[in-house]
C-alpha cells in the first residue's frame, strides 16, 4: 500500500478538487480516490491482522456486508427484475460493475451447464497502483469483490459461489472471476413469487 | 392531491418504518348544556362518540379534552372520573373538545404486520402462478399502493383516491432508502429506520409530488 501511497503526487492532490460530480442521479467519484482508500483499507488490515488468510477472509466478510445493501441501490436505480437465467444474473452483475466501477467485464467460459462463468477483467481500478510485496503472496487483495457479489445474490434468493482464478497482480494477463450457481434459497424468497 | 402517509415493512413484516403526511387535524370544541345529547363510549382507552353527531362530531370522534384541561383514558386531569362528571347538572354549562382518533405507534405496527398475511394470502388465492400480492387496495375515501422489491421489503404509500403517479413515487421512496438507510453505516437492516437524511428528503419528496406531481422526480 505504502507503494500506492507515493503514486499520489502534488498534480493528482490538485485535480482532486473536482472529484465529485453530480451525473444522472449517481455520484461519479474520481477512481483514484476510491483506490487510494481501498488500498488504505487493505494495508490497514494486513497490518492488524499479520495473517494474509485472516485479511482475506476479513475483506470477503466486509464486501458481505456492503454487498446486501448495494443489492438495493442497483435494484432501485436499474429497475430490473428477477432472474430466471442465469445468464440474466451474468448480464446483470456486469451492469453492477459498469454502475459502480465504472468497468464492463466480458462474460466468457460458460460451463456446459450453464451454471458457471468467468468475469475476466482487462483493467481493475482496485488494483491500478497495486504491487504485491513477497511475503502477501497469498493475498486475494480484490476479496471485497467476491464478498460483495456473494452478499447481492443471497439478497435476491439466490447462493452462489466465487473465486479468482487469474490475477493480473500475480502475473496473469487478466484477473479472471469464476461465478457458480449454487441454489435459490427458497425459503426465502418473498411472498408472491415461489 | 394528497398523500397521507408512508410506510416501510421489512422482509420479516416488521413496521420499519413510517411517516404521517398531511393528515388534516380534525378538532371541535363545542359547549354543551345539560343533558349531554352525544352518546359517550368507553374503549380502547378512548372516550368515543358512539352516537348522535352533529356540528363536524361525527361517530368515531375522541373526546381529548373537558373544559380545556385534557382527558386522560377515562379521566380528568384531577383524576374524576369523566362520565360521572358529565352526569352532574351543576358542572353545565361545558366546553368538550373532540377530535379525530390517530393510530398509536403501537396501533401502526399491529396493523403493518396484519397487512403482512393479506398481501401472502391474495397472492395465494390467485388463479396464475407468480402473482404479485396486493399492489393497489381501494376504498372510498383512500387507496393504499404497495411496492414489493425482489428483496421482500414492501414500501406502502397511502394516498387520495384521485392520486396519481403513485408508482413512480414508490421507486424514488425506494431509491431514497437505498441512499440514506442503507448507505448509512450506522443503520443495521431490518431494524426500524431513524435516519434524520431519510426522512427530510422523503418529506421533500413528497411535498414535490403533491405539489407538482411525478413529472419532475
Amino acid at each position: 500500500m505504502s507503494r500506492a501511497g507515493t503514486k499520489l503526487d502534488s498534480k493528482k492532490v490538485f485535480c482532486m478538487k473536482n472529484i465529485l460530480r453530480y451525473d444522472e442521479n449517481l455520484y461519479i467519484i474520481n477512481s483514484e480516490l476510491f483506490t487510494l482508500t481501498y488500498g488504505a483499507l487493505v494495508a490497514q488490515l494486513l497490518k492488524d491482522y499479520e495473517n494474509v488468510e485472516d485479511v482475506n477472509k476479513q475483506l470477503e466478510r466486509m464486501g458481505y456486508n456492503m454487498g446486501i445493501r448495494l443489492i438495493e441501490d442497483f435494484l432501485a436505480r436499474t429497475g430490473s427484475g428477477r432472474c430466471y437465467d442465469f445468464r440474466d444474473t451474468a448480464e446483470k452483475i456486469q451492469t453492477g460493475f459498469k454502475i459502480f466501477l465504472g468497468i464492463t467485464p466480458t462474460i466468457t467460459n460458460w460451463s456446459a451447464a450453464g451454471d458457471e462463468f468467468s468475469l475476466c477483467f482487462e483493467a481493475n481500478p482496485l488494483t491500478e497502483f497495486v504491487e504485491l510485496p513477497d511475503h502477501c503472496l497469498n493475498l486475494k487483495y480484490c476479496n471485497v469483490l467476491i464478498g460483495v457479489l456473494r452478499g447481492a445474490c443471497e439478497m435476491v434468493q439466490m447462493e452462489i459461489a466465487c473465486w479468482f482464478v487469474q490475477d493480473q497482480l500475480k502475473n496473469d494477463n487478466v484477473t479472471e472471476l469464476r461465478i457458480k450457481f449454487i441454489k435459490r434459497l427458497e425459503d426465502a424468497i418473498p411472498a408472491g413469487e415461489d | 392531491m394528497v398523500i397521507y402517509g408512508v410506510y416501510i415493512v421489512s422482509k420479516s413484516g416488521g413496521l420499519i418504518f413510517n411517516h404521517d403526511h398531511n393528515v388534516p387535524r380534525i378538532e371541535n370544541e363545542r359547549t354543551f348544556n345539560f343533558p349531554l345529547d352525544l352518546k359517550l363510549n368507553y374503549e380502547n382507552k378512548k372516550i368515543v362518540v358512539s352516537f348522535g353527531q352533529k356540528d363536524g362530531i361525527n361517530v368515531g370522534h375522541v373526546l381529548t379534552a373537558v373544559n380545556g384541561g385534557p382527558v386522560v383514558g377515562r379521566e380528568l386531569e384531577n383524576g374524576r372520573d369523566v362520565f360521572e362528571f358529565l352526569e352532574q347538572a351543576e358542572n353545565f354549562p361545558i366546553s368538550l373538545r373532540f377530535s379525530r382518533a390517530r393510530m398509536t405507534t403501537n396501533e401502526k405496527i399491529f396493523l403493518a404486520s396484519m397487512f403482512y398475511p393479506l398481501f401472502a394470502i391474495a397472492s395465494q388465492l390467485s388463479p396464475e402462478p407468480r402473482c404479485s400480492g396486493i399492489e393497489i387496495l381501494e376504498a372510498d375515501t383512500f387507496r393504499l399502493h404497495c411496492y414489493q422489491t425482489l428483496t421482500g421489503i414492501k414500501f406502502i404509500v397511502v394516498a387520495e383516491p384521485t392520486q396519481s403517479g403513485i408508482e413512480i413515487l414508490l421507486k424514488r421512496v425506494y431509491e431514497l432508502y437505498a441512499d440514506y438507510a442503507l448507505k448509512n453505516p450506522f443503520y443495521s437492516l431490518e431494524m426500524p429506520i431513524r435516519c434524520e437524511l431519510f426522512e427530510t428528503n422523503l418529506q421533500n419528496l413528497l411535498e414535490n409530488v403533491e405539489k407538482s406531481g411525478t413529472s419532475n422526480v
